[in-house]
């Protein structure tokens, strides 16, 4: 499964040292704090991290989302084709939206209006973006519930969204993302309101759609579990930066930022029966008040003293591999986990080897 | 299930509630909803059982209709060999404070006048003169149990985040010292990190306390690490009961194969396919006769749509509702 993706190498998306601040009276709460990620064409790329950690502000913000006031972007640059979206003004942004990039939301229900049937909202994604005749406007909305696996979508067109099961409205909702075709899709936490049994049925269909469309997939998440069946390349989230990125098999194999090894140590299952699980002491840091220097040293085993002073770098482990954590990346007896192969280690000028 | 053990603490008899469907203007009772529909299984002294499904299959109901929160229409609730099921609210009194309730959403729980320390001494005091002198010093034991600091006694909810208010809900179960506590999906709510810390505490206080648990969630993952043994509800049936290993490595029910097949595992080299497609949950009384499990399973004969499924023991202490699964054992 993970062998047969097969991404390009072309950005799509491109976000650089992207900050978004949401001030208060009092605080100034740095929800985003200067991340930077792409998204290559043909290739699903994962954000993951815990509640809070400015995953969903990040993707708001792509599609210029963020309320402002209290919201505000304060510096960096998203470069779409080559196009910083930041700069681009609202008419312009709503030809993106819809058009070339398109959102699907964790709760369906929320985002369906009530009072008009899916076939009416389905329409309305086409028709503002594409003049149609009403006929082939019809056909095309049919076809469009067909490919999400709506049973019989002539009938359903005409239910309201009550009218449908939670996973038939989230493939509603992807059925307007799909409208216009984009070439790129934002999914923040589709599955999470789902049942298990459901909620594989909903990554089987993105996965089959964005092949058949060869889109990308910006998906958010907070599930590992997730992120590991769909993801070509992660991105590990933490107190509004970026911790550690890498492809899939980096990320879940060889885990080289304490944070990230401290989230799979600390997934239950059964093979883990009858040992204590690893827990990561403490709790996420309020984004008003970060700690300085690594925001992850309040919480991380590995801290030494310059943690507590210094804002870590990115220490690159070779082909693409990222991790914000120099403490780990110096140190040659590594004590994680035992998943941990070291002769793979690599320092950026690669004359060094760390055993 | 054998009749007579005596580390049983809990057992329950084919338990039933149904809920009416009312149309219509005169509100009419037009039809019922199965919710919990003849449930039956054993928790013993010190162990954990653990009741997964999809929401809306009556795990919920059935923790309701232990702790008597809701009143069964048929079937026993036999809490330390006596039947609680019938009971009335004055009788009922000494057991409440055997089975506790812990919920998913702590803040719900908590009343956001009272400081925590208000909240967990109410269950102290019902306890009466046992600790009618040192309170204080109980709160404080409770809090730290729960691995919180004696000075959060005098904050309110609202103050601590949802793995510390999640302690609190524990602490006031513990508060009246049961000896079962119904865990209705504890971690759901909480981050990974969080989550891990929470699944230790429950193990810990079961080692040292000798409690015992029913488990409820909808994370497999969670249910297999913490949980003795799992029964699998489907729409107010147990369709499969057995220990957490027979449940993951010789899951019998096609329910519970489809479930384990959708569990997404970070085990990168375990393969991870789905297993059947067909999501439409029709009502909860859409079938009427035979398996509830008929619509989506991809084994399902006339003989499946006619006869009801007997829970027949395939072998050490492993029940499956399903006769072909049965016959072929």
């Amino acid at each position: 499964m993970i062998d047969g993706r097969t991404p390009h190498d072309r950005p799509l998306l491109r976000v650089e040292n992207l900050k978004v601040y949401f001030q208060s009276n009092v605080t100034r709460a740095r929800a985003v704090d200067g991340i930077s990620f792409d998204v290559r064409e043909k290739e699903t790329v994962c954000i993951v991290g815990e509640s809070g950690c400015g995953k969903t502000v990040s993707a708001l913000s792509i599609l210029g989302l963020i309320p402002t006031p209290p919201g505000e972007i304060v510096d960096g640059q998203i470069l779409f084709f080559g196009q910083d979206l930041i700069k681009l003004d609202e008419k312009a942004m709503q030809n993106i939206r819809g058009n070339h990039i398109a959102m699907v939301f964790q709760e369906p229900l929320t985002s369906l209006n009530p009072v008009f049937t899916i076939g009416d909202q389905v329409t309305e994604a086409v028709r503002t973006h594409r003049h149609m005749e009403k006929e082939p406007l019809y056909r095309y909305c049919v076809q469009l519930l067909n490919d999400v696996g709506i049973p019989s979508p002539e009938q359903r067109i005409n239910d309201y969204p009550h009218q449908l099961s939670g996973g038939q409205r989230q493939r509603v909702m992807i059925a307007m993302a799909l409208a216009c075709d984009p070439d790129l899709i934002i999914a923040d936490e589709p599955t999470t309101a789902l049942d298990v049994t459901v909620q594989a049925q909903i990554l089987a269909l993105l996965r089959s759609i964005q092949k058949k469309r060869s889109m990308s997939v910006l998906y958010i998440s907070h599930d590992l579990g997730v992120v590991s069946t769909i993801a070509n390349r992660v991105y590990v989230m933490y107190a509004g930066i970026i911790v550690e990125q890498g492809n899939t098999n980096q990320i879940f194999r060889s885990a080289r930022h304490p944070y990230t090894q401290g989230l799979l140590a600390s997934l239950p299952s059964l093979s883990k029966r009858g040992k204590r699980l690893y827990s990561i002491p403490g709790s996420v840091p309020n984004l008003s008040y970060k700690p300085k220097g690594c925001p992850f040293h309040p919480r991380c085993r590995y801290k030494i003293l310059s943690c507590q002073k210094e804002y870590p770098g990115m220490c690159d482990y070779g082909e693409g591999h990222l991790a914000r954590c120099p403490v780990l990346f110096k140190s040659k007896g590594y004590e994680g986990s035992s998943e941990i192969h070291e002769n793979t280690m690599r320092c950026t000028s690669g004359n060094s080897h760390t055993k | 299930m054998e009749s007579e053990n005596n580390n049983v603490i809990l057992r329950t008899e084919g338990l039933k509630k149904y809920f009416p469907i009312r149309r219509g203007f005169l509100q009419k009772v037009t039809g019922w909803v199965k919710a919990v529909d003849g449930v039956s299984f054993n928790i013993e002294q010190g162990k954990t059982l653990g009741l997964v499904g999809e929401s809306g299959c009556g795990k919920t109901t059935v923790a309701r209709l232990i702790l008597k929160l809701l009143e069964s229409d048929s079937g026993k609730i036999i809490f330390q060999r006596i039947d609680i099921s019938r009971f009335s609210e004055k009788q009922m009194k000494p057991y409440r404070k055997e089975i506790q309730i812990i919920f998913q959403d702590p803040f719900g729980s908590l009343n956001p006048r009272m400081t925590i320390g208000q909240s967990i001494e109410e269950g102290i005091r019902i306890l009466g003169n046992k600790y009618a002198t040192n309170r204080k010093q109980r709160l404080e034991t409770l809090l730290s149990m729960v691995g919180m600091s004696p000075d959060s006694a005098d904050r309110y909810p609202h103050e601590f985040s949802g793995g510390q208010r999640q302690r609190i809900g524990i602490a006031r179960a513990l508060s009246v010292e049961p000896s079962l506590i119904v865990c209705d999906e504890p971690v759901s709510a909480l981050d990974v990190s969080i989550q891990a810390q929470i699944i230790n505490l429950l193990k810990d206080l079961q080692d040292h306390l000798g409690l015992s648990y029913l488990f409820i969630s909808h994370d497999l993952n969670v249910v297999g690490y913490l949980c003795d043994f799992i029964s699998v509800m489907y729409k107010g049936h147990i369709m499969e009961l057995a220990s957490s290993e027979d449940i993951f490595h010789h899951p019998h029910h096609p329910y519970t194969r489809s479930l384990l097949s959708a569990i997404p595992d970070p085990d990168l080299d375990k393969k991870w396919h789905v297993k059947y497609s067909n999501d439409y949950i029709g009502e909860l009384d859409a079938v009427s006769k035979g398996c509830k499990y008929q619509d989506r399973c991809s084994m399902a004969e006339t003989t499946c749509r006619k006869d009801e499924m007997a829970f027949e023991n395939v072998g050490d202490n492993h029940f499956v509702r399903c006769w072909k699964v049965a016959k072929n054992i």
